[in-house]
């Protein structure tokens, strides 16, 4: 168990190298000098020597990136070309709006997809498997920016239930920040719940023909208690690893919903800094991306190996 | 039989290498009739085709051209005239949704296309050889697949530029790692069958061994992937174009309508309503094809689907807890 532990880490190490070369490199594969593009038609000359030196762009590139991961290990991102605040406060900033989506959505797709796909695989071609059939098919293809255009048009716009756009932070308003979070919530978490949905199902049918459940069966258990204990349990053990990826795909992929409902999270300020060609931004941003994304695929996989027996034997 | 065998008979005959015998190739009509039995597999068919041929002819389908801007004719409703109303410049939405099918559709290609042949090289190679080319090459997608892909997409634009064909680039990239992973993982069940050592032990070439055995015996499953990743990149395409960093004005494409249209959603539905109908259309019938493909390929469940098929009329029955 230790063993496969300590590689997945070690692995996973490995790769967070290959990842930082490859922000690191962001900055230097734009063609043409990143901090003149960044300035634009505001240049000015001591403006401009002075972001490079503080971007350690004059230094020789071994140096410029032994620098750049020592002081990303601290925290220290630099400081973004344009407004010259430090990256880690702007994604700090950003991190609460970016968090609470990413969680409610999450919660909104585990809602949806725990009953429907679990009353789907225990009524196979029932009318409930079929709208749980229909619902995971249409939910994957349908792009997530369209789905928050259309609830907009509906729920904000003609009922007026909820505001079009906007995010209140839960310390000026709970109320105003509960309501501000619904339509995108919903947004993202019928997309991840149809994905969450049809997973469950077949991992639930899976768990109904495990010969220890027809054992259960056999000797007579009541079928709730075969279901509570012997299907349910197994079929959601997956579920976990599944969720995890989700949620790590949620804390970034929302970037274009994070755009539709002008939610000022760590999507938009990624997009922003790409607008912008403000690379240290981009660079933190990825960087915390694929930090994350890496982090909670670890967690999973080594909570997995704890959680099911048969791996961590 | 003369004694020169081994790949120098091989190139001169054409035939197949001696001892190793394929599998039968018969598979791939019994899996399009198969595919053809199910009537969800039938819809994306017929969708896909109706998209290609709109694709193709869309000048001559098109009611008016992409950019007619006709300032009268502006934010007016479906009805007889503009079927799907027109938009904020008066130019007839469903036009531009006609000819915004051909740039989902190249992207798509183009981009998947791309992730298919990088994709596949680097998991052929990694799988076959194994060692330390496994690792190198495996431990450089695993850093492609730790970003995730939206993002990813993102940062290649913010290097190359936006624009179509660096977003069919930036998808394109995004992509690899999971054909690579797909291509591997076929290749190791490839590998040690009994018909690739054969070849091997007679001496065919590594090259000759991959093309003509590897290869075709590892393909169902990245068959299935490329359907697959063919939603994700005119999915991926619409959300690029959507934030501004795919398809460039005035060109049609559907995401780009989809953000043209989005600032008029209270005074005209129709403008985002109908690309985004369009790109749900072509993505499920990608989905579907890929799912139903994923079905007919795999050999347990087709021999399952081939027996549920023998015998129509018999349903399974419900499991009740």
């Amino acid at each position: 168990m230790t063993g496969i532990a300590l590689r997945r880490v070690l692995q996973a190490v490995v790769v967070l190298l290959g990842v930082s070369v490859v922000v690191f490199a962001l900055v230097h594969l734009v063609p043409g000098d990143p901090v003149r593009l960044a300035l634009g038609t505001r240049f000015d000359q001591a403006t401009y020597e002075a972001l490079r030196e503080r971007a350690g762009l004059d230094q020789p590139l071994l140096v410029q990136y032994a620098q750049w991961v020592s002081s990303a290990v601290t925290g220290d991102l630099g400081v973004s070309f344009r407004s010259g605040e430090p990256v880690t406060l702007l994604i700090l900033e950003r991190l609460p709006a970016t968090l609470s989506l990413a969680f409610a959505s999450i919660l909104v797709a585990l809602l949806i997809a725990v009953p429907l796909g679990t009353a789907s695989a225990l009524r196979p071609r029932s009318l409930v498997d079929g709208v749980s059939t229909v619902f995971s098919q249409i939910g994957i293809s349908v792009p997530e920016f369209w789905m928050g255009i259309m609830l907009i048009l509906v729920f904000a716009g003609a009922l007026g239930w909820f505001p079009p756009a906007g995010y209140v932070a839960f310390g000026d308003d709970p109320l105003g920040w509960a309501r501000s979070l619904v339509l995108p919530a919903v947004t993202t978490g019928l997309v991840s719940g149809s994905v969450l949905t049809r997973f469950t199902r077949s991992s639930v049918l899976e768990a109904l023909g495990a010969e220890h459940v027809r054992t259960a069966r056999a000797k007579g258990l009541p079928a709730r208690a075969v279901f509570r204990w012997h299907v349910l349990r197994n079929a959601l053990l997956p579920l976990v690893t599944v969720t995890g990826v989700q949620m790590a795909y949620l804390l970034s992929g929302v970037v274009v919903v994070e755009i539709v409902f002008a939610w000022p999270g760590l999507g938009q300020l990624a997009l922003q800094s790409v607008q912008a060609r403000d690379y240290p931004v981009l660079q933190g941003a990825v960087l915390l991306f694929a930090l994350v994304f890496l982090v909670v695929n670890l967690v999973v996989d080594l909570l997995y190996t704890k959680l099911d027996p048969r791996i961590s034997a | 039989m003369s004694a020169a065998t081994g790949p120098a008979a091989d190139r001169a005959t054409g035939a197949a290498a001696p001892v190793a015998v394929r599998p039968a190739r018969s598979g791939a009509l019994v899996a399009l009739k198969l595919l053809l039995t199910s009537p969800q597999s039938l819809f994306a068919l017929v969708v896909l085709l109706g998209v290609v041929v709109v694709a193709v002819f869309d000048e001559q389908i098109a009611p008016t051209g992409f950019n007619e801007v006709d300032v009268e004719q502006r934010l007016q409703p479906p009805g007889p005239g503009h079927w799907f109303g027109t938009d904020d410049l008066g130019r007839d939405v469903l036009s531009r949704v006609v000819l915004g099918a051909k740039v989902s559709l190249q992207v798509g290609a183009v981009a998947v296309g791309f992730s298919l042949v990088c994709g596949t090289v680097v998991g052929l190679l990694a799988g076959f050889y194994g060692r330390w080319v496994d690792t190198v090459l495996m431990r450089c997608m695993d850093v492609l697949f730790a970003f995730p892909a939206f993002l990813l997409a993102i940062a290649v634009i913010a290097v190359l530029g936006p624009g179509i064909t660096n977003a069919m680039i930036a998808i394109g990239v995004t992509y690899t790692p999971v054909f690579a992973r797909v291509t591997r993982s076929a290749v190791l069940g490839v590998r040690e069958q009994v018909y690739v050592r054969a070849s091997r032990s007679v001496g065919v070439s590594d090259l000759r061994l991959l093309a003509r055995h590897v290869l075709p015996n590892a393909a169902p499953p990245i068959i299935v992937q490329t359907t697959v990743s063919l939603a994700f990149a005119v999915l991926a395409e619409a959300a690029l174009s959507f934030v501004g960093l795919g398809t460039q004005p005035p060109d049609p494409s559907w995401g780009r309508m989809l953000a043209e249209g989005r600032g008029y959603i209270e005074l005209a539905w129709w403008i985002a309503v109908f690309p985004g109908l369009a790109i749900v259309l072509l993505v499920l019938a990608f989905n579907l094809v890929g799912d139903g493909l994923r079905d007919v390929l795999d050999p347990q469940q087709r021999s399952a689907l081939e027996a549920a098929r023998a015998r129509p009329g018999r349903r399974r029955r419900g499991v009740r807890p």
